[in-house]
Parts: C-alpha cells; sequence; structure tokens
C-alpha cells in the first residue's frame, strides 16, 4: 500500500467517526496547548527579567551590611555606616558613582487622607541616576539639603496619586509621623523591579531619616548605619576589581578579617541568575506537567485504537482476504494513530497560541510565544502518537484473517 | 490447452493440540483445471469451510503440499500468502463481506491497494477497470451507491466484481448464494456461470444440490476425506481427479 493510500484511508476513517476521534484527540490537544501556553509565560517572565537588566544596567554592585554577633573580646559591630559609602567613593578606583538607602516606615498624612506604613527611603543624590528613576514634576534633593538635613522628599507615582490625586502636589507638605516634609518633587511611574515596588515609596535625603526615622543609640560611636550601598562602577572596568577594592578597603575600616566580614558583596548579575534559576526551574516543572498530559493523551489514543482495531476486526479481515499483509494492516492504524496525534497537535497549537495571547491580555503576566515550543510540543505530540499507536497497530496486523472474518 | 490450477497433496488440517485436537481434514488429494467450475458439498462440520481457507491462502495445511497455478504455496509466510490472495485468488462470502460505508467502486477497487505487483495500474485506470467490472455484474448503474444502499443480491455481485478485479486465477465462493432468496440466488448463479463460460475457474461451497448439478463436478466431503466425486455430465476435456479416501 502506498503511503498516500494510508494516509486518505486513516483520514477517512477519522471523519467517519468526528465526535470520537475528536475526544480521542482531546488529551493530545490540552498537552500541547498546556506546552505552549506554559513556556510562552515562562519566556515572557525571563523577557521580564531581561527587560530589568537592561533597565538597572549590569554595572551595579551591592554592599550590604551582615550584622555579626560578634567573639569573645569582639564588640558587636553594625556592619555598614554611612561614611563607608563616602570611603569607597574616595578611596576605591573605577567607582562612578555611590548611592546609599536606608529605610523605614511611617504612617503619612496629606489633608484628610492617611497612608499606614509607607516606606520611606533616605538616599543621597547618585540614587536617581544609578537607579535610573526620572523626575516626572518638581526636582530631586541637593547635596546641601543632605548636609542640612533639611526636611524634603520625593513621593513615588503611587503616594502621589493616592494623595493628591490629579493635582500637582509640588509645594505641599505632609505630615511623616510627627514630622512636617515640604514635598518638592514627583517620579515617574517605575513599577515593580523585582519585588521592589518603586512607585509606592517616598524618597528624602539620608539624613533625615537617620535624624527623624531611625534614631539610633550607637550613632554617636559607631557612624549612622545603613542597609545598603549601591557602587556604579564605571564603564568598561572590570567588575571584579572594583569589588575586591572594596572588600580590601571595608575589611581595614572594620577592623575585620576576610573570615569575620560584617558585608556582603553581590552584584547585578548574581541577583539575575538566582531568579533565572528560579524560572529554569518553574519551567522544567511545567515541561513535565505538561509532558505528562502528553504522555496521558498518547494512552488516550492507544485506548481508543484497541476499541477500534477490536471493532473494525471484520474490516481488517475483507483486507486481508484480498492481499493485505501484515505491513499494510500495520501501516493503516499507525498512520491513523499518528494522525489522530498530528491533528490533535495542530488543533492544540491552535488554542495554546490563541490562549497565550488571551492569557497574557486578561492577566499582568506577560507571555512570548516561542516557536521552539510549538515545535517541541508538535514533534512530542506526533512521538506519542507513533509510539502509543504501535501496539494497536501491531495487534490489528497479528490478526488471523479466518478468525478475523468470522467476528460480528 | 489447460493447466492445472489446483492441485493437493494428502492435505491434513488439525484443530488444537493434544486429546482435544480436531482433525478437520484427513488427507485430501484434490485436483482442479483451468476452467473448471467444481462444487464442494458435505454435511455440517465435514470440512468444507477448512479446505476452502486452504485452498484460498487464508490458512496453512497442517501437513501435505498445495500447489497453486504451478507454486508450491504451503510453506509460505503470512505475507506471502496475502500477495498469492491478491494475484490469484478472488474471493466470494456467503456474508458479502463488503466495507461498509464505502461506495461499490471503492469496495471493487481495494484488492488494488495492496496489489504490489510491478504493472501498477494507475488510480485512474484502476477506477476505469472497477466501473468495467461493476458493469459486467450489472451494476454499472450504482457505482456510488453504499452496501446500506444495496439488496443482498446486488451487495453480492459488487463481491463479485471485487473478485475479478486483480484477473484471479480462481475464484473461491463459500455459500454465495446462502443468504440469499432464490430469486437473488438465481441470479448470482447464473452470473457464475457467465463468468465460468468465460473462463474462470470457480470453486463453491453450496448446500444445495440443483446449484451443484449445473457445475461440471460435485466432491462430497465426509468426516475430513473426499466421500464421493460427481460428475455433472458437463463433461470437461483435460478432467483428471485423483481421489483417495482415508
Ligand atoms: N478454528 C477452529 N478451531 C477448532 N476447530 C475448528 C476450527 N474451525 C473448524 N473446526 C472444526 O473442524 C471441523 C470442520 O469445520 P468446517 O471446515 O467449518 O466444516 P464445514 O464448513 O463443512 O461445516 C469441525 O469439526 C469444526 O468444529
Ligand atoms: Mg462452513
Amino acid at each position: 500500500m502506498k503511503p498516500l493510500e494510508a494516509i486518505r484511508i486513516a483520514w477517512e476513517a477519522i471523519l467517519k467517526n468526528k465526535v470520537r476521534s475528536l475526544l480521542t484527540m482531546l488529551g493530545i490537544i490540552i498537552g500541547v496547548a498546556a506546552v505552549i501556553i506554559m513556556v510562552a509565560i515562562s519566556a515572557g517572565t525571563e523577557a521580564t527579567i531581561q527587560d530589568q537588566i537592561t533597565s538597572l544596567g549590569s554595572n551595579l554592585v551591592f554592599v550590604q551590611g551582615a550584622m555579626t554577633r560578634g567573639g569573645p573580646g569582639q564588640a558587636p559591630t553594625g556592619g555598614l555606616v554611612y561614611d563607608d559609602a563616602a570611603a569607597i567613593q574616595d578611596g576605591v578606583s573605577g567607582v562612578k558613582a555611590v548611592v546609599v538607602e536606608q529605610n523605614s516606615s511611617e504612617t503619612i498624612k496629606a489633608g484628610d487622607v492617611t497612608l499606614e506604613d509607607v516606606e520611606i527611603l533616605g538616599t543621597t543624590t547618585g540614587f536617581p541616576s544609578v537607579r535610573d528613576m526620572d523626575i516626572a514634576e518638581g526636582r530631586y534633593f541637593t547635596d546641601q539639603e543632605i548636609e542640612r538635613k533639611t526636611k524634603v522628599a520625593i513621593l513615588g507615582y503611587d503616594v502621589a496619586q493616592e494623595l493628591f490625586g490629579d493635582a500637582s502636589p509640588i509645594g505641599e507638605y505632609i505630615k511623616v509621623g510627627n514630622t512636617q516634609i515640604a514635598i518638592i518633587g514627583v517620579f515617574k511611574e517605575k513599577g515593580l523591579v523585582g519585588n521592589t515596588d518603586f512607585d509606592s515609596r517616598i524618597y528624602m535625603p539620608i539624613s533625615v531619616v537617620f535624624q527623624k526615622f531611625t534614631p539610633s543609640m550607637f550613632a554617636r560611636f559607631m557612624g549612622d548605619s545603613v542597609r545598603m550601598i549601591y557602587v556604579e562602577v564605571e564603564d568598561g572596568v572590570n567588575q571584579d576589581t572594583v569589588i575586591a577594592g572594596i572588600e580590601r578597603l571595608l575589611v581595614k575600616r572594620h577592623d575585620v578579617t576576610t573570615d569575620t566580614e560584617d558585608f556582603t558583596i553581590t552584584t547585578q548579575q548574581d541577583i539575575i541568575s538566582t531568579r533565572e534559576s528560579t524560572t529554569a526551574a518553574f519551567r522544567s516543572l511545567l515541561a513535565w506537567v505538561a509532558g505528562v498530559s502528553l504522555i496521558v493523551g498518547g494512552i488516550g489514543i492507544m485506548n481508543i485504537m484497541l476499541v477500534s482495531v477490536t471493532e473494525r476486526t471484520r474490516e481488517i479481515g475483507i483486507r486481508q482476504a484480498v492481499g493485505a499483509t501484515p505491513a499494510d494492516i500495520r501501516l493503516q492504524f499507525l498512520t491513523e494513530a499518528l494522525m489522530l496525534s498530528v491533528v490533535g497537535g495542530l488543533i492544540g497549537t491552535l488554542v495554546g497560541i490563541s490562549g497565550a495571547y488571551i492569557f497574557g491580555a486578561l492577566s499582568d503576566m506577560r507571555t512570548v510565544i516561542q516557536a521552539s515550543s510549538i515545535l517541541l510540543a508538535f514533534g512530542s505530540a506526533a512521538a506519542v502518537g507513533a509510539f502509543f499507536g504501535y501496539y494497536p497497530a501491531n495487534q490489528a496486523a497479528q490478526l488471523d484473517p479466518i478468525e478475523a472474518l468470522r467476528y460480528e | 490447452m489447460s493447466a492445472t490450477i489446483i492441485e493437493t497433496v494428502d492435505i491434513t488440517k488439525i484443530y488444537g493440540m493434544g486429546d482435544i485436537s480436531v482433525a478437520a481434514l484427513n488427507g485430501i488429494n484434490l485436483k482442479i483445471e483451468a476452467g473448471e467450475f467444481v462444487a464442494i458439498m458435505g454435511p455440517s462440520g465435514s470440512g468444507k469451510s477448512t479446505l476452502m481457507h486452504i485452498l484460498g491462502c487464508l490458512s496453512q495445511p497442517t501437513s501435505g503440499q498445495y500447489i497453486l497455478d504451478g507454486e508450491d504455496v504451503s510453506h509460505l509466510d503470512k505475507a506471502q500468502l496475502a500477495a498469492v490472495r491478491n494475484r490469484k485468488i478472488g474471493f466470494i462470502f456467503q456474508a458479502y463481506n463488503l466495507l461498509a460505508r464505502t461506495s461499490a467502486l471503492r469496495n471493487v477497487t481495494l484488492p488494488l491497494l495492496y496489489n504490489h505487483a510491478d504493472a501498477k495500474l494507475s488510480v485512474e485506470d484502476g477506477d476505469q477497470k472497477a466501473r468495467a467490472m461493476l458493469e459486467l455484474v450489472g451494476l454499472g448503474e450504482r457505482v456510488n451507491h453504499q452496501p446500506h444502499e444495496l439488496s443482498g443480491g446486488q451487495q453480492q455481485r459488487v463481491a463479485i466484481a471485487r473478485a475479478l478485479i486483480n484477473d484471479p486465477v480462481m475464484v473461491i465462493a463459500d455459500e454465495p448464494t446462502g443468504n440469499l432468496d432464490s430469486r437473488s440466488g438465481e441470479e448470482i448463479m447464473n452470473l457464475l456461470h457467465k463468468l465460468h463460460s468465460q473462463g474462470t475457474t470457480i470453486v463453491m461451497v453450496t448446500h444445495d444440490p440443483k446449484i451443484a448439478a449445473h457445475t461440471q463436478r460435485t466432491v462430497i466431503l465426509k468426516d475430513g476425506v473426499i466421500d464421493v466425486i460427481n460428475h455433472n455430465g458437463n463433461h470437461h476435456p483435460t478432467l483428471e481427479v485423483q481421489h483417495e479416501a482415508a
């Protein structure tokens, strides 16, 4: 039998039982659609991360304070202090800018509106450029204002919306805790980057935060402690050289050894890598789920093909009587199983592509349809069809013609 | 000049094993010449169907030799037997055995699908030949009818057209009129006689002595052996029969 004939016969057999064929294909349809949608979701997530890399630049080094309890004969240390930032700026070469952050949270009032637990980020003048934040209205604070501890603030986009709506907040006063603060600017909308929501915070000179919101009794001897120092590395300078420089400097300043360091240094790249490996794990989980549903779909095909072979025993006998060899019969049923899975794969691809579009449009998550996922899903569907179609096809091929003709 | 189409030598067919084994055929020696019309009769269980299955290459004898059209087919494998059936044998069954929901034309072209012989017909030529066959059996107007749209007699005629499509060396018919009323049965017999007069070799199982009487020879089986062979007066020039009762 010519392959083309086998395809025609298989197609006719599928059309003769439309409803059952569709039900048989359901598992494959769901499996293929699941692969495409899930890969599209995880590819969307990865694309979002990729955007963050571009938006943040990969030339950031994070120096984070780590509290140590101190050992025998050693005082507890509080990690980083404010002056460390200036020391890094002046003492390490290849550093473009240094930004310090210290955060707290307070209740904010403006007129009748009260917001509980708003994050207050005390920082320095380098912040907008290092974290890639643009002023929408008004201005950022100056070094002078940090030095003089001037009580001014820049609002994140969401905070400004909630407190003032569409009215301009510039020149207005808000109450942060018990302190009256003048608003001098509003940032443009930035959105969520990683886990940080840049729009629902307010930004102040770090000196004001030290003084008013995180007073420490150690500050007098140890200096004001800070959570994080951001170091922007100059373009073209090796990040590792700068990291080594920072480490050497801080070890000396804090009077610790490399084993008892009270700080950790990570890079933007480290954080992104962690995140990527998380999404990779997520994706392989999804791939497993989708793979299992493909196998279930394949078992469905095998099941129906076995029923079909039994039901069509007489037909098989007739074909054998007029000269069909075992190979002809095998080819016929294998083609039918393959066609069920390939047509199921096609329908699943359509469902998957439209599903991914709809999901991307209706939810916050981004979806990116991957051509490779379509090929993969389609290929596995065909492989599943061939694999699970072989056994029933072989059963059919081995039927005895006389028994088959006698079958009622 | 005529050739031997069928020659069997001591054919046996034993079903089952050991104590429960049944010898359905117990040493059949039969020779059938080209152009003969032979009827096979015998009581139920005497081995008629079993013999037809072996003669039709649907099964293998347990022992003995079967030479079909000059070729020893006793030891062919399944695929080789299928090829022999396709090229050399046309089947007519009691139950017609047409493919359901398939047109008369596609039923008749079915054997062409499995024709692995070198000189293959194109699809167009095959269709044309099938139409000619349907014309021959009187169904030229019903080419696109499906079996359920045809009467029993018409279905059996489609089956006859299918049996002839590959120009077989013989036609094997197992009670071809068994499911038909007498009028349709008569039509089918007339058709078979017409084919015979055109040179087709036919071996047919029947229960009806009147039908058998119109053939050239009647082979009567009993308990798996040939009991009697009756010559029905329709003499065949080179008739030559070996007959051995076990
Ligand atoms: N597949 C089989 N398995 C076991 N016994 C069988 C089988 N086919 C036929 N027989 C036995 O062989 C004998 C001959 O059967 P069969 O050729 O069908 O006779 P007939 O067609 O003359 O009625 C019977 O005894 C029957 O029971
Ligand atoms: Mg019988």
